[in-house]
């Protein structure tokens, strides 16, 4: 038999416990849940996105004020690029036939990170195979490279035989809104129900 | 004894009577069974294989490229039969000016890296090793023409000890086997 002292001690401590416990629990599926409901809207800790001024496939200019009211999503790529671009570019026409009509309310971009080789007269013949309303942009190092450091996007050249070279490079495609924030990423791997989700997402405004 | 079997038959014909498959739904079903049969059938022959000594060669494939493009990705599953490993040393294309074993890989920071892959890649004794999308590929470099769709290439595989071999190249849709999800074959 206890003494109440010795009772209460251990009614206080299992009170304790129990307290950390739900603190733990509590906490962690209050923050999975956070993480759910405002997953892409919470993701932005670093600054994605900012100014940039390009030229497009039919050799006019596209600056990020031009882009203000619509949301839109960006890729950096190049066109001697074996996989990843072409996929990435025929996933985003497909992805663009999916939407149907709302496919009008989202503006899709694909900057070369490969200006030398890629004038707007090779993107325009490159970007035919794909959905007309993706935009091809490329420019001169410097604004190609202002460009990537807003969008924190990365790229190297790769020397191959014969002095040629092929590039690494990010091969995320960027969700911005309609403001030009960041909201989110779509990832290479990800599967096209997935991609398509998360544009309806960026249109919707949600 | 004739009257029985007259009998039998009759039993028969009013049990699966042959009026059933004159209706036109069981018409369209035979027919589209047998067509589906016959698609089925055909994948087989479609996936092509090559041999040169112990090592087999299975479909070597290839994506339709876009306008002006000047790089194009092959693909191809390689089974070493043999009791030594051996090596794919290089590869050639009609198309290509030049031709290079890559590997690509996505990082978890999203960036897309490739590298030549030195010495030729390794196919084990009794290994199988898949260039597919998302791993090992052949890089064409300074194609001559477009990849089209439907319009097969030729090209030459070389290894170390089963030496060469001529192989076509199939072509497939841009984003041809599913995107760039695991269907190398």
């Amino acid at each position: 038999m206890m003494t109440m002292a010795a009772e209460a001690k251990v009614w206080r401590s299992r009170l304790i416990a129990s307290a950390i416990l739900a603190v733990v629990v509590f906490g962690g599926l209050g923050a999975g849940l956070a993480v759910g409901l405002f997953g892409p809207a919470a993701q932005p800790t670093v600054q994605i996105g900012g100014p940039f001024t390009l030229t497009d496939q039919t050799g006019a200019k596209l600056s990020d004020t031009d882009l203000r009211g619509k949301p839109f999503t960006v890729f950096f790529g190049f066109t001697h690029c074996p996989e990843v671009c072409p996929t990435t570019l025929w996933e985003m026409s497909e992805a663009l036939k999916a939407l149907g009509p709302d496919a009008d309310r989202l503006r899709v971009l694909f900057i070369s990170v490969d200006p030398t080789r890629d004038t707007p007269e090779v993107l325009s013949r490159y970007m035919q195979s794909f959905d007309p309303r993706i935009v091809g942009l490329t420019g001169t190092e410097q604004e190609v490279e202002a460009a990537g450091k807003a969008y924190r996007a990365y790229w190297e050249k790769v020397p191959t035989a014969d002095g040629d070279y092929t590039m690494n490079h990010t091969a995320s495609i960027f969700m911005m809104d309609g403001t030009g924030r960041f909201v989110g990423t779509i990832a290479y791997e990800e599967q096209a129900d997935a991609r398509l989700a998360k544009l309806k997402r960026l249109i919707a405004g949600t | 004894m004739r009257s029985s079997i007259r009998d039998a038959a009759r039993v028969a014909i009013n049990t699966y009577p042959f009026s059933r498959l004159r209706s036109f739904g069981e018409r369209i079903g035979i027919v589209a069974f047998t067509m589906m049969l016959l698609f089925a059938m055909s994948q087989s022959l479609w996936a092509h294989e090559f041999k040169a000594g112990d090592i087999e060669i299975v479909h070597p494939w290839s994506r339709a490229t876009p306008d002006g493009a000047k790089v194009a990705a092959g693909y191809l599953t390689l089974k070493n039969d043999g009791s030594e490993g051996d090596r794919l040393v290089s590869v050639s294309g009609e198309i290509a000016g030049k031709t290079e074993v890559h590997e690509m890989a996505v990082d978890a920071s999203g960036v897309m890296t490739m590298r030549p892959v030195e010495g030729g890649v390794e196919i084990p004794a009794g290994g199988t090793v898949e260039l597919k999308p998302g791993g090992f590929h052949i890089m064409f470099m300074g194609l001559r023409q477009g990849v089209k769709e439907g319009e097969a290439f030729k090209g030459t595989l070389t290894f170390e000890k089963a030496g060469s071999i001529d192989v076509e190249f199939d072509v497939q849709a841009i984003g041809g086997a599913a995107g760039h999800d695991d269907h190398g074959g």
